[in-house]
C-alpha cells in the first residue's frame, strides 16, 4: 500500500498524466463529434459507431504510460527509487498498478464521454446501452487502456529512452499490426495473434461491423483480451526481472 | 559501518573497480580520493545496491543494502544532485520520498528548514541553481535522520559559500557521531574536510590511512640544486640520498636531505653552488605523483 501511495504521489506530482488524459479526451471525443454530426438516416449513428476512433485515446495513453517510466531513467529519479526502494520488483509492479488503473478510468472517461457528445449531437438516434455486447463495446475501452498500458510500461521498462519506447509502440501498434495482414497467405494467421488487434477484438465481437473483418480470430471476446492481458503482463515480468538484475 | 571486501567491477572488458577492499569508520569523515575515471562513483553506486558487482562484496553494517528494511533511515546519500524530476517541486520530491520509507511528513519541513529551501520548497527543482540542487540532494539524504551518508564529488560545480556550507555539514555529521563517507578527485578539498582518506585509481586501492598521515607521506621535502660542478655534486648527493636530474636547467632535485646538509657538504667539499632552494611538495602534485600510473585519460603534449 505505501508502494502505491508513493507511486501516486510521484505521477501526480508532474503535470504529464492530466496533459495525456486530457489530450486522450480532446481527440476522441472530437471525432466521435464529427461522427454523430455526420450520420444520417442512410448512415445511421450506432453504439458501436460512437467507439470507432478509441484508438486514438489508447496511443495517447501508451504514451502516457511509457513515459511514466522512461522519464524516471531519463531524469534519474528511478536511481533514487531504487535507492528508498530497493526491491525494484515491488516498486515497479507499484507503478505499472497505479499507471494501469489511471490509463483504465481515461479510457472510461473517453468511452462515454465519446458515447456522451454522440448522444448530445443527435438525441434522437437510438445508442441506448442495452445489450451486453454494447456495454463491452463501450465500458471495455477502459479494459484495453488498462491492458494497453500494462504492454506499454513493460516496453519503457526494457528500453528505458522515451524516443525509443514511442517509437516502439505506435510503429507497432498502429504499422506492424494494421499492416501485417497485407502479406499473403500467413499475414492473416500472424495478425490474428497480434495483441493490440486482440483488444480491439474484445471490443467489436458480436457487434455490428463496420467494415468487413477478414481475420478469423482464435478466441472469443473475452478470450482475445485474456490473450491481449497474457501478453502484456508477460512482456511485463520479462521487463521486471531485467530490471532486476541490470545495473540501474 | 561500511566494508568493502575484494569488490570488482567491470564493463564490457572495461575494469572500473579491480579488488577493492576497505572499512568506512563511524564518527569521522572518510574521504574517497582518486582521479576521475578512478572508480569512486562505480563503488558508491555498488554500496548502494545501484549497480551489481562482479566480484566481492559490500556491506553496511554487515547487511546487504538491498536488504535494509527503512534504507533511506540507514544510509543518506546524495550521488547526483539531478535525480529530480524537473516539474516536480522539492516539497513533492522529499514527500514521496519520505512516505516510502514510512517517515513522518513533518521531517520535510525539517529538513528543508535545515538546507535552507524552506522559500523555495513549492517551486519546481527544474529551475533550481546547481547550489540549490545539491541542497535539495542533501535534504533528501538528510530526510531519515541515517547513521550513515554517502556524498559524490559534493562540491562539484559549488560557489566558495556552498563549498563551505558542505564542509560544516559534513564535520557537523561526523561530530554527531555518524559514518560520513565523501567522494573527491581533489585532494586540497579532502584535506581539509577528511579525517580518514581511501584513495584509489583505476579500481585500485592505493591507500587507507588517516589524512594527516597521507600528507606527510606524500609531500616529502625536496631541495633544489644548481652547481657548476654539477657532476661532482651529484656524486657526492648520491650516496647519501636520492638525485634527479631536472631536464630543463640541469638542476638537481634532492630527496632525503635538507638544505642545510646539502650546504654543509658543499662547503666541506668546496664545491661551489648557485642555487640552494628547499622545496615544499604541494598536495596535488604529491597525488599527482601518486596516482599518475593511475589515470585513465593522461593528455599527451
Amino acid at each position: 500500500m505505501t508502494l502505491l501511495a508513493v507511486e501516486r504521489i510521484k505521477l501526480f506530482s508532474t503535470r504529464s498524466p492530466w496533459w495525456c488524459a486530457a489530450l486522450a479526451l480532446v481527440i476522441t471525443t472530437g471525432i466521435a463529434a464529427l461522427i454523430a454530426a455526420n450520420t444520417s438516416a442512410e448512415f445511421p449513428l450506432t453504439v458501436g459507431l460512437t467507439q470507432a476512433f478509441y484508438s486514438f485515446g489508447m496511443y495517447v495513453v501508451l504514451v502516457m504510460a511509457a513515459l511514466a517510466v522512461t522519464t524516471e531513467y531519463r531524469f534519474g529519479t528511478i536511481k533514487a527509487t531504487f535507492l528508498a526502494v530497493p526491491n525494484r520488483v515491488s516498486a515497479l509492479v507499484a507503478k505499472t498498478a497505479v499507471v494501469a488503473v489511471m490509463a483504465g478510468l481515461i479510457g472510461e472517461a473517453v468511452a462515454f464521454g465519446q458515447w456522451g457528445i454522440s448522444k448530445l449531437i443527435k438525441p434522437n438516434a437510438d445508442i441506448a446501452i442495452n445489450s451486453a455486447v454494447e456495454w463491452r463495446n463501450v465500458a471495455g475501452v477502459g479494459l484495453v487502456f488498462l491492458v494497453g498500458s500494462i504492454l506499454a510500461l513493460a516496453v519503457g521498462i526494457l528500453v528505458r529512452h522515451t524516443a525509443a519506447a514511442v517509437s516502439i509502440l505506435l510503429v507497432w501498434a498502429l504499422i506492424v499490426e494494421q499492416l501485417i495482414g497485407i502479406i499473403p497467405k500467413i499475414g492473416e494467421k500472424i495478425q490474428r495473434w497480434m495483441p493490440f488487434v486482440n483488444g480491439n477484438h474484445f471490443l467489436t465481437a458480436g457487434g455490428p461491423e463496420l467494415q468487413p473483418d477478414p481475420i478469423k480470430y482464435p478466441f472469443g471476446a473475452w478470450g482475445s483480451l485474456g490473450y491481449f492481458a497474457a501478453v502484456s503482463v508477460g512482456l511485463l515480468i520479462v521487463a521486471l526481472v531485467v530490471a532486476k538484475r541490470r545495473d540501474a | 559501518m561500511i566494508e568493502a571486501v575484494r569488490l570488482k567491477k567491470h564493463y564490457g572488458r572495461t575494469i572500473a573497480v579491480d579488488d577493492l577492499s576497505f572499512t568506512v569508520c563511524p564518527g569521522r569523515v572518510t574521504g574517497f580520493l582518486g582521479p576521475n575515471g578512478a572508480g569512486k562513483s562505480t563503488t558508491m553506486r555498488m554500496i548502494l545496491g545501484l549497480d551489481r558487482p562482479n566480484g566481492g562484496d559490500v556491506l553496511i553494517d554487515g547487511q546487504h543494502y538491498a536488504s535494509l528494511k527503512h534504507p533511506l533511515r540507514k544510509v543518506g546519500a546524495l550521488l547526483d544532485a539531478k535525480w529530480v524530476h524537473p516539474n516536480r517541486s522539492a516539497h513533492s520530491h522529499l514527500k514521496w520520498l519520505a512516505r516510502s520509507n514510512g517517515l513522518p511528513t513533518s521531517r520535510i519541513g525539517d529538513v528543508l528548514e535545515m538546507v535552507g529551501l524552506t522559500a523555495v520548497a513549492g517551486k519546481r527543482a527544474g529551475g533550481f541553481s546547481l547550489g540549490m540542487s545539491q541542497r535539495l540532494g542533501v535534504a533528501g539524504a538528510l530526510l531519515g535522520d541515517p547513521e550513515i551518508l554517502l556524498f559524490d564529488e559534493p562540491v562539484n560545480g559549488l560557489d566558495p559559500e556552498g563549498i563551505l556550507w558542505i564542509r560544516q555539514l559534513m564535520h557537523r555529521l561526523a561530530d554527531e557521531g555518524r559514518t560520513v563517507f565523501v567522494s573527491s578527485h581533489l585532494l586540497s578539498e579532502m584535506s581539509q574536510t577528511a579525517q580518514d582518506l581511501i584513495v584509489i585509481g583505476r579500481g585500485k586501492l592505493i591507500a587507507q590511512t588517516t589524512t594527516e598521515q597521507f600528507i606527510h607521506d606524500a609531500t616529502e621535502d625536496r631541495v633544489r640544486v644548481r652547481s657548476p660542478q654539477a657532476d661532482r655534486l651529484r656524486e657526492l648527493l648520491a650516496a647519501r640520498a636520492t638525485v634527479i636530474e631536472d631536464a630543463v636547467d640541469h638542476a638537481l632535485v634532492v630527496h632525503g636531505l635538507s638544505a642545510a646538509e646539502i650546504g654543509e657538504m658543499a662547503a666541506e667539499q668546496g664545491v661551489v653552488l648557485h642555487e640552494l632552494s628547499p622545496q615544499r611538495g604541494s598536495l596535488e602534485e604529491a597525488f599527482m605523483q601518486l596516482t599518475s600510473e593511475a589515470v585513465d585519460y593522461h593528455a599527451h603534449s
